[in-house]
């Protein structure tokens, strides 16, 4: 059962066609990477995915229903929640902050007037907060500025404010790019952790081959704005194509 | 028709005035990004400029003339400018006469020098602060600028008036076919038009024509790239924010004639022009001229009597309005480059 | 951290006490002395004080919050005042109605022009509310006459309708709260001191104290922590799911009704209204204020409507005669030299004070008073306690609250 279709998705800039002719079927449930070379649109198709941008043509359907003409946040209260590629995170509010704002946003929907309640009140909220801190082990920075944190913890607290709010599509934008060696298997065991708890689908962006092997379900490769190949993990290693058009790239 | 000609005359003194400054604001927006709350502060010392020309050339001797008595039958006092006494009586007199013109001359070291000062000494340290910091700064910058001008000048207007050859109106209607005495014109504006005229189309041959000019213009485009480059941006920057500076305040020093200079009529520009700026774009040379001039001729047929009758207060709020349109419609404004500052 | 918590509510019973005596705090000179034009302990200065101080604290929830500069605050304490006087003109002298008045017409006014602005952000939004404000300044001068009585001002006749009231007889009557004058002021007298207790002046304080207290609550909210998260990041507010215009234009609103609110304060104490209380001057006015006292923080926007009023009221009294007196004692051309080289500075030259003191605000202490306040602490702190000591490091380093 698919959650996510794509059909005929492209996108143009000026004399560039970002994306071509886009079709992609995502299984519930599953993990999809999406890898290819620097320029093969794949940032664009996200973007095209949570309202960013608004293809020239084609569809996006999510779980039955166009998410085209949508406004961000109305694709965020569908269940499909983003991590980009350089962190979005509140910079100049606490850790746990951070982590509450997702989780209001996901009890209360897109405006509540809460001006007269307390947060401290808020005991859902506040342990649900602490709760996912812990899951990301950033319980001990809870105080400090989220703009202060080091790359790789604000990597992992935008992802902590993503699975707050219990997303049914995750989008991730190279969740690992600029992730020491140990920070990036402790996010593919966090991620690979969510998936065995709970029912969540990822889509994922990365560059880094290990990541997509170690948690791909199935891969499909872009290359100039329109797919080469979808399939398994196994596959995709020996597909000559991909080898051509973008493991060879990255093998020198 | 001629009604229609007369307002659109009317109209082009204000609005040299808006194009003059909005001119000098977008092109400090558009080359160091600052958004300047002083730049009708350097209007209004431009205007300045002209009265303290005016003061140090009416310097006078005093001196006791025998020959003649006042009506109490004393000798008589009488005060002659240095400068009579210098180039004689008819020389002397005349450059008395054309002070105004001349503050021109007196204005452009003192306006580059009031600009790079405060370039220098306050606006570069606020190039990466946000922007409510540079209008924050800048405003209270404008508040000391404008009392200390108080200081010195008092708070009642101070009438300046331009030479004698230009004083008085003629019959401009006659002279493109009109009936007489239906476009009676006063002189002053209009060499305050050719004026402005001119010093547009300085700026504008300056920045196409001049090596200087053509950095300045890639560096409003990309900022970046230039300085890669190796070339030093930062120093031509100051020096556009002089000529800016000196821009406002030629603008100020020919205005004088045309509304006796008070301390606060930098201010009054200043909402005015940056609306201006708005509404021809930010950061768009040719869209600030424009409407500045746009926006001076449409205050001018909002105060047409017939108008008024039709929509009360319309003079009062015209370009307020116009300028919320834009802003809501087009916020790039009439000649804006897309995605300059589109939020 | 974000609760009402212990210290908040410390800051709350502090703000109090200093309302409830600050008619004596605020005259510690004797009246016979010299120096008792320092004093500040006069009805009319105090009403200033917290009046101001409401329309700061609400500009703050706006800019302290969102991050929006809004260049056209005025307007809506100019509707405030015209709305509080109509209704002393039609219904009565009773502060209840105008005041209740004030903040919905303020209010729903910010509703107007918010929907309107906030379309935009940064400066062009700046410039939306200047251009409004502006417009609602010449109209109230030129074609709102009937309703703003133009150039005079609105003010009150012996001919109003007062349908409550009865017929007015001989001088105009004085603004109440169910029968108590606004005017009322008991002077106690203590030895050589003097100090005013005035009625409209402990009313006022106390809607201050309420409107403070609503605003820590604001603050401490998840709806306080959602305006925070729009200055922060409006990126990732939409990408997480929440819609940022409906939270600015609270944030607008709210500030809008506070401005009101102080309007119709304003008219309460003395029943006139004019359009220069909606000049982009006393827009910029609220703007120093919050700034000065510093951005964001609760306490801040009081401290900068008390500091700037404050030092307006007794600077624009120093003049050159208080000036000789002060360096009398110095010899003469020192006398002569110190006096002109003060006086641009004081008397009517108060506003280029202010402009400088704003500008260095700017410049060194983008925090404000408050800021200034926590920076000595650190440094006292420092010297107390051992450096390099991590708790003190810490506590350096919290954010402004």
């Amino acid at each position: 059962m698919s959650i996510l279709e794509v059909k005929n998705v492209g996108k143009r800039f000026g004399g560039l066609q970002a994306l071509g002719d886009v079709n992609l079927s995502i299984a519930e449930n599953s993990c999809h990477a999406i890898i290819g070379p620097n320029g093969a649109g794949k940032s664009t198709l996200l973007n095209c995915l949570i309202g960013k941008l608004i293809p020239d043509t084609g569809s996006v359907m999510f779980d039955g229903q166009s998410v085209l003409g949508r406004k961000p946040h109305e694709i965020n209260q569908m269940g499909i929640s983003r991590v980009f590629q350089t962190p979005e995170i509140f910079a100049d509010l606490s850790v746990w902050e951070n982590v509450m704002i997702p989780i209001f946003a996901k009890r209360d929907g897109s405006f509540r007037m809460h001006a007269f309640e307390s947060v401290a009140r808020e005991r859902k909220v506040v342990d649900g907060a602490m709760q996912m801190l812990d899951d990301v082990n950033m319980a001990d920075k809870r105080d400090l500025l989220a703009g202060s944190l080091s790359r790789g913890d604000k990597r992992r607290l935008e992802m902590a404010m993503c699975l707050s709010q219990n997303p049914r599509l995750l989008l991730l934008d190279e969740p690992t790019a600029g992730m020491a060696r140990a920070d990036t298997n402790n996010t593919i065991e966090l991620l690979r952790e969510i998936r065995t708890k709970r029912d969540i689908t990822m889509v994922i962006i990365e560059h880094d081959m290990h990541v997509v092997f170690s948690l791909a379900d199935r891969i499909t490769v872009l290359a100039q704005g329109t797919p080469l190949v979808e399939d398994t993990p196994d596959r995709i290693k020996g597909h000559p194509k991909v080898q051509e058009a973008y493991l060879g790239e990255a093998a020198h | 028709m001629d009604a229609i000609l007369l307002q659109i005359l009317n109209g082009l003194d204000k609005g040299s005035a808006y194009a003059l400054i909005a001119l000098g604001l977008t092109l400090i927006f558009g080359t160091l990004g600052v958004v300047n709350f002083a730049h009708g502060a350097l209007f209004m010392i431009g205007a300045f400029c002209a009265v303290t020309l005016q003061r140090i050339l009416t310097l006078s001797q005093t001196t006791i003339d025998e020959t003649r008595t006042d009506f109490l039958g004393n000798p008589m006092q009488v005060d002659t400018p240095y400068v009579v006494l210098w180039f004689g009586e008819s020389t002397g007199a005349a450059i008395v006469d054309w002070a105004v013109p001349l503050a021109i001359l007196f204005a452009i070291p003192v306006m580059l020098i009031v600009g790079v000062v405060m370039e220098r000494g306050l606006i570069q340290h606020f190039y990466k602060r946000p922007h409510a910091d540079q209008i924050l700064v800048t405003f209270g910058l404008a508040i000391v600028l404008q009392e200390i001008i108080k200081a010195f000048y008092g708070a009642n207007p101070i009438p300046t008036p331009a030479p004698q050859a230009f004083r008085g109106s003629f019959d401009f209607g006659v002279l493109v076919g009109f009936d007489p005495n239906t476009i009676i014109y006063p002189y002053w504006r209009l060499v305050y038009f050719a004026f402005a005229a001119i010093i547009i189309a300085a700026v504008f041959a300056f920045l196409r024509y001049t090596t200087f000019g053509m950095v300045v213009r890639a560096g409003m485009a990309d900022r970046e790239t230039v300085g890669l480059l190796g070339i030093n941006i930062d120093r031509r920057f100051t020096a556009m924010f002089g000529i800016a500076a000196a821009v406002a305040g030629l603008a100020g020093v020919m205005y004088a004639p045309i509304n006796a200079p008070n301390y606060h009529m930098g201010m009054d520009f200043l909402v005015l022009s940056f609306v201006v700026v708005v509404v021809g774009g930010m950061g768009s040379l040719a869209g600030a001229v424009l409407a500045g001039f746009l926006l001076g001729i449409l205050e001018s047929f909002a105060s047409m009597t017939a108008v008024i009758d039709l929509i009360p207060g319309i003079n009062q709020i015209i370009i307020y309005l116009v300028a919320i349109i834009v802003l809501l419609a087009r916020p790039r404004g009439l000649m804006g480059r897309r995605g300059v500052m589109e939020e | 951290m974000q609760s009402f918590g212990r210290k908040d509510t410390i800051l709350l019973i502090v703000v109090a006490l200093l309302v409830l005596l600050a008619p004596v705090i605020l005259n510690p000179f004797p009246q016979a002395s010299s120096l008792a034009q320092f004093n500040a302990g006069y009805p009319d200065l105090m009403q200033r004080f917290v009046i101001f101080g409401i329309f700061a604290i609400g500009f703050n929830i706006l800019f302290g919050l969102t991050g929006y500069l809004s260049f056209g605050h005025a307007a809506f304490l100019g509707a405030g005042s015209y709305a509080a006087v109509w209704m002393f003109k039609l219904l009565s002298m009773n502060v209840i109605p105008a005041i209740v008045l004030a903040v919905v017409v303020g209010g729903l006014f910010a509703a107007l022009i918010g929907y309107v602005s906030l379309r935009r952000s940064g400066i062009y939004f700046s410039i939306l509310t200047l251009a409004f404000a502006q417009m609602s300044f010449a109209l109230a001068y030129s074609v709102l006459t009937p309703l703003t009585n133009g150039e005079t001002g609105l003010q009150l006749s012996l001919s109003d309708p007062r349908i409550f009231d009865p017929a007015a007889t001989g001088s105009l009557p004085t603004t109440n709260l169910f029968g108590i004058d606004m005017r009322a002021t008991t002077t106690i007298f203590a030895g050589p001191w003097e100090f005013q207790l005035n009625a409209g002046y402990y009313m006022s304080g106390l809607i201050m104290l309420v409107a403070f207290w609503l605003s820590i609550r604001i603050f401490r909210s998840p709806f306080g922590m959602m305006l925070r998260a729009v200055k922060s990041n409006q990126q990732r507010m939409s990408y997480t799911g929440l819609s940022t215009r409906p939270y600015t234009l609270a944030a607008f609103v709210i500030s809008g009704m506070y401005a009101g609110l102080a309007g119709g304060l304003l008219a309460a104490m003395d029943p006139l209204a004019g359009a220069e209380r909606m000049q982009w001057t006393a827009s910029g006015e609220v703007v120093l204020m919050t700034i000065l006292g510093g951005a964001g923080s609760l306490i801040g926007p009081v401290l900068g409507a008390g500091f700037i009023k404050y030092f307006e009221n007794i600077f624009s009294k120093i003049n050159d005669s208080v000036l000789h007196t002060w360096f009398g004692a110095l010899p003469d051309g020192l006398e002569t030299a110190l006096v002109t080289l003060v006086h641009p500075f004081v008397g009517k030259g108060w506003h280029l004070t202010l402009g400088l003191l704003f500008m260095l605000v700017v410049i060194f202490l983008p925090g404000g008073l408050v800021e200034g306040g926590r920076r000595i602490r650190g440094v006292v702190g420092r010297r107390n306690r051992k450096a390099g000591d991590p708790e003190a490091r810490a506590a350096s380093k919290q954010p402004a609250e």
